[in-house]
């Protein structure tokens, strides 16, 4: 099962390296990472996606906590807790489809962030499902690329 | 010796800080990055430099220190080459949870990155094989980093450190300034287990018809041998040892149990196997310990002690985990236990069966050496009294099988990695540390050439290391495998043909050596060599080529069945 897993690091060079070599070092599956800094400079929060059994994300979150660089490491899956990601696309856009298309960008709530006479770079954001969807309705229409930033998350306030 | 306030340059830093860390010894080779370190060195008359030959020596001489003395070892190697040659040895003690720091010197911090000379991303390639490590990037910081350094090296499951120093920054000054106390907010193992469980599990003991200790080299780097003792003796609980645990309960009581595992004894891995209660104590549940998880005490109610909670539920999952410190978790079972009221006598003397139906033997009507006479015979005559360090192989598992461990810190082993090559440098670091038991070294005539040039060192310090060369020209362990398992295809395993005569290199590196190819021989070189103290001896025992060792699970099978061609030629139980 899918795992969304907070981790609170120091803020300091090879922080992310440590984790990311612990993951592959391990075989465990990484699907996305991002790291920015929190509200203490000195602190940055990861956020991890990653799938496995209960015994090896118990291990994941072990393994996580062993690292020296690792302050907290919290498992959002089961707690409340909001889910965004950001995508960045660029499509090719002809007079017979682009009404088509900025209705989808009405639909999914995105933004028009770029256009030129031959294609359209939007932006959407949303739970990482949603972002699939997004990319699978838009599929049809030409992506000439596209860039997601991987989950971020946070517990939901009290 | 400077105190804090005063301004200082990197190496003279580095220097007060081994200091107050109470080292004695640094293993060690010069470099350019750490030319200012050796100048300053030239002054340093309380911390002893001892100049090795390869860097990969300097790592395991540093962790044979630590494991004979429990303190950390120290490491210090120039930038590049000399750190890379490092790697081994880092790995190995981290596999073997082995206190060491390891100081590394670095291109000055304006050249880190552009490929400089002897540059080499040592933080980046260690970083999966330490328990933590540092680049320095500022004089101010190097201080506190050592003191972090040795703090995590030795707090909690120990292992290896590396501190990278770039060369200016070993050359730049600023006010010294020692922080007596280290808070890491990352780093904080749990040391006091959690009473609930550890009632819990004492209510399991003394409810148990058939419990069995099974006891790991955690209980020895915890200092917690005397309350095992007590907890088995009180309890009436046969102990089984992993090869890191050998020693943490007396090898000559009759609920010492030996070794378990691949190569461990017959009523060992028998009692796992019919045991209701496991009682893991600063272990980790190896592939070389369990053989087949899924048929590993099948019958046991298990509870696990580590202070590592990433060894709890990794290889087998455990009905009661009790994270914390072995010292604390057998005192206060002990605290908490109430009377027993089993009567273990049935499960004893069903072991016991077991050990007599196959007791670990070996050949002895050719006349022929074997291996297992050689330790037999030094087990005998240090009276298990040695500090005993092995490379890797058949000598390895046959020193576990036939040395007599009575004391915690005896065995000193490459277990996790496996790394030919350990023995003799280890040895020798071991010797730095210990001066009042013979240390007593079993190498093969494979591993014992991966670190020869070490004998310089041994040499030079007139260490009083007593090397005891297995030679059967073969890299037997290998071997072994390929008659059992690979038709017998000898590939690239018999070393016959171009092996050295061993007495003749001791002799160039100025140490004694002698040969002996009998029994009879190998009984009185063997007392030589123990009264020998004016530097190292070498014997080279020539020992019969194609010897197996006994009784062996193979890779993947249940401990349960195990092979004991020799034991008993037609049986495999």
């Amino acid at each position: 099962m899918k795992h969304i897993i907070s981790v609170l690091v120091e803020n300091k060079f090879g922080s992310l390296n440590r984790v990311a070599a612990m993951f592959s070092a391990r075989g465990f599956n990484l699907e996305s990472i991002s790291i920015g800094e929190t509200e203490d400079t000195e602190i940055s929060r990861m956020t991890i996606v990653t799938r496995g059994e209960d015994q090896i994300i118990n291990q994941v979150l072990k393994q996580l906590n062993r690292l020296v660089d690792t302050i907290k490491v919290t498992d959002l899956t089961r707690q409340p807790h909001v889910e965004r990601e950001l995508l960045l696309m660029t499509l090719k856009l002809s007079k017979t489809v682009q009404h088509e298309i900025f209705e989808l960008i009405t639909v999914f709530k995105g933004k028009v962030v770029d256009i030129k006479q031959k294609s359209i770079t939007i932006e959407v954001i949303g739970s990482p499902d949603k972002i699939n969807t997004t990319i699978d309705i838009f599929r049809p229409y030409g992506i000439k690329e596209l860039a997601r930033s991987g989950a971020v998350a946070i517990h939901r306030g009290e | 010796m400077h105190s804090s306030g005063q301004t200082l340059n990197g190496s003279e830093i580095f220097f007060e800080c081994l200091r107050r860390e109470n080292v004695e010894y640094i293993f060690g080779y010069p470099g350019g990055s750490l030319l200012k370190v050796y100048e300053t060195l030239h002054e340093v008359k309380d911390i002893h430099h001892i100049l090795v030959r390869h860097e990969q020596g300097a790592t395991h001489m540093a962790e044979g220190y630590a494991r004979a003395t429990g303190k950390p070892g120290v490491v210090l190697v120039t930038s590049g080459p000399g750190a890379t040659n490092t790697v081994t040895g880092i790995a190995n003690a981290y596999m073997d949870s082995s206190p060491i720091v390891v100081f590394t010197g670095q291109v000055p911090s304006s050249l880190i990155g552009n490929d400089a000379f002897q540059e080499a991303d040592i933080v980046g390639i260690t970083r999966p094989i330490t328990k933590h490590n540092f680049l320095v990037k500022d004089v101010r910081e190097l201080a506190i980093t050592i003191r972090k350094a040795f703090f995590l090296a030795t707090t909690g499951r120990p292992g290896p450190v590396l501190v990278d120093m770039p060369k200016d920054i070993l050359n730049s000054s600023c006010v010294f300034d020692f922080p007596e106390t280290v808070d890491i907010r990352g780093f904080k193992p749990t040391f006091k287990c959690h009473i609930n469980q550890v009632e819990k599990a004492a209510q399991k003991i003394v409810r148990a018809k058939r419990p069995l200790l099974y006891i790991g080299g955690g209980v020895i780097s915890a200092e917690a041998s005397e309350e095992l003792r007590t907890l088995a003796i009180q309890q009436n609980i046969p102990v089984t040892m992993t090869l890191q645990g050998l020693g943490a309960f007396p090898g000559n009581h009759p609920l010492s149990m030996g070794m378990l595992g691949m190569h461990g004894t017959y009523w060992a891995n028998q009692a796992v196997n019919k045991c209701d209660l496991l009682i893991a104590v600063g272990a980790r549940f190896d592939d070389r310990v369990t053989g087949k998880v899924d048929t590993f005490a099948p019958q046991a109610y298990k509870i696990h002690n580590d202070i590592d909670p990433t060894n709890v539920d990794k290889n087998i999952k455990v009905d009661l985990p009790i994270v914390g410190d072995a010292k604390n978790f057998l005192t206060t079972l002990l605290e908490v236990m109430p009377e027993n009221k089993e009567n273990r006598e049935p499960w004893l003397a069903e072991i016991n069966a077991w050990r007599e139906q196959c007791p670990l033997t070996y050949g002895s009507e050719d006349n022929a050496l074997r291996t297992e006479f050689v330790i037999d015979e030094v087990s005998r005559q240090t009276r298990g009294n040695a500090v005993v360090v092995t490379d890797v192989g058949q000598h390895q598992m046959w020193t576990s099988q036939f040395y007599t461990f009575i004391n915690p810190r005896s065995i000193i082993t490459s277990g996790g990695l496996g790394t030919m090559g350990f023995g003799l440098p280890a040895a020798i670091g071991a010797a730095f540390g210990i001066k009042d038991r013979p240390v007593v070294l079993f190498c093969g005539d494979g591993g014992f050439m991966m670190n020869v040039q070490e004998l310089v060192t041994a040499v030079h310090n007139k260490m009083p290391v007593k090397i005891f060369l297995i030679n059967n020209s073969f890299l037997g362990m290998v071997r072994q495998w390929q008659e059992l398992f690979h038709k017998e295809k000898y590939s690239f395993t018999d070393l016959g043909d171009s092996n050295p005569d061993f007495v003749k290199v001791a002799e160039a590196f100025g140490c004694k050596a002698l040969m002996a190819d009998s029994p009879n021989a190998a009984k009185e070189a063997i007392e030589e060599a123990l009264a020998w103290n004016d530097g190292p001896i070498l014997v080279d025992f020539r020992v019969v080529k194609k010897d197996m060792v006994f009784p062996m699970v193979p890779a993947g099978g249940s401990i349960s069945d195990m092979l004991l061609a020799r034991l008993n030629p037609k049986t495999m139980v």
